[in-house]
């Protein structure tokens, strides 16, 4: 019974030493801290790929932390430490993408779609206002070529003479009665 | 032209349609290596079998592309793919080793025991060879053609298919230098 409780408890006590472990870096001061902390988790571990450098516990991501931490204490700038790892993880390694000819449209297709709708919008809304009736072109073509398509060479929009204008008011009147 | 703007959205959901499904089928473990196309990482690192000597990149031109493989007897896989790799030594194709993060007297006994497909093997104990290379997990196999630039990238166990893909590449890079 005690050896049972003991497998229970000792991996507790490892994990919790592993948990410790992770955080044995010493730091000149706080702001260094900081950009460990920014780094590590805006660089992605090659191993774990849903990870981040400072969530990953696979070897490679203690390796790559020891790494930052090893440049941060070479007043290495955070451009320097980010190029290292591209030039030897390829981009991958970077959770925010940077900016150039293969990842503009990561950063700016959103903001075209989004000028792309507006545009939709804008054209829409002009379009109905220049016909206050409320009767859009569309359903006026339709409608017309519905109820006479025996004379579709005169069904366009602006090409009703003046009695099948005249006809049209009787059969909207109609509708409305 | 009414017309047509009516499918533009079908058109845009069988694009990205196409696109999506495509994406499906890649392997996201496959990454591509940052290194391919640039030359060799330098460095200075024992050899496993005579710690005396000193290894660097220029010991890895022999004057023909090579393999390089990273292994460790830590790592299952790497056995997996040792007799495979026995067999493309046997071939005359020239394998050089980097034995990483490994104990030396483990891999000393791993080569005498499954015999050594290895050329030379660079003992890399740190993983500053590795991290240079771009290593993220053994086994990881690189054809280097005979300049020393890194051409091809594998990560995982190289087996009878892999092979012929790295063959075919070894004999591109050959007939290149032929010609």
């Amino acid at each position: 019974m005690k050896w049972l409780l003991m497998s229970f408890l000792l991996p507790l006590l490892l994990t919790v030493q592993v948990q410790a472990a992770i955080d044995t870096y010493e730091f000149r001061d706080e702001a260094s801290r900081e950009r460990f902390r920014q780094l590590t988790e805006e660089l992605r571990c090659p191993k774990c790929q849903n990870q981040n450098l400072a969530d990953s516990n696979s070897p490679i991501a203690k390796d790559l932390r020891t790494e930052v931490h090893r440049m941060l204490g070479e007043n290495q700038s955070d451009d320097e430490i980010v190029d290292f790892m591209v030039a030897r993880y390829g981009e991958f390694v970077l959770y925010k993408p940077r900016k150039n000819a293969s990842t503009w449209i990561l950063w700016y297709g959103p903001f075209v779609l989004l000028g792309v709708g507006v545009a939709v919008l804008l054209f829409i809304a002009r379009r109905k206002r220049r016909q206050p009736a409320g009767i859009d072109r569309a359903d006026a073509d339709n409608s017309e070529v519905e109820l006479d398509s025996s004379t579709p060479s005169e069904t366009a929009v602006g090409c009703l003479s003046a009695a099948e204008q005249q006809r049209l008011n009787e059969l909207l009147q109609g509708d409305k009665k | 032209m009414r017309r047509f703007v009516v499918f533009i959205p079908l058109v845009l959901f069988f694009g990205l349609g196409i696109l999506l499904w495509r994406g499906l089928q890649l392997d996201p473990s496959e990454l591509p290596s940052a290194l391919i196309d640039k030359p060799m990482p330098t460095f200075s690192l024992p050899s496993l079998q005579t710690p005396d000597k000193t290894l660097t990149e220029q010991d890895l031109k022999f004057g023909e592309p090579v393999l390089l493989n990273v292994w460790a007897t830590w790592c299952p896989s790497c056995k997996a793919e040792h007799a495979q790799l026995n067999r493309i030594a046997e071939q005359g194709v020239k394998i050089v080793g980097i034995n990483y993060k490994d104990d030396r007297g483990k891999a000393k006994v791993w080569l005498e025991k499954y015999l050594n497909p290895y050329m030379v093997n660079i003992y890399d104990e740190k993983g500053t060879l590795g991290l240079d290379l771009g290593v993220y997990g053994a086994p990881e196999t690189y054809v280097i053609d005979a300049q020393g630039v890194i051409r091809y990238k594998h990560v995982g166990v190289v087996d009878a298919r892999v092979w012929q893909q790295l063959e075919a590449i070894i004999a591109k890079l050959n007939n290149g230098e032929a010609s």
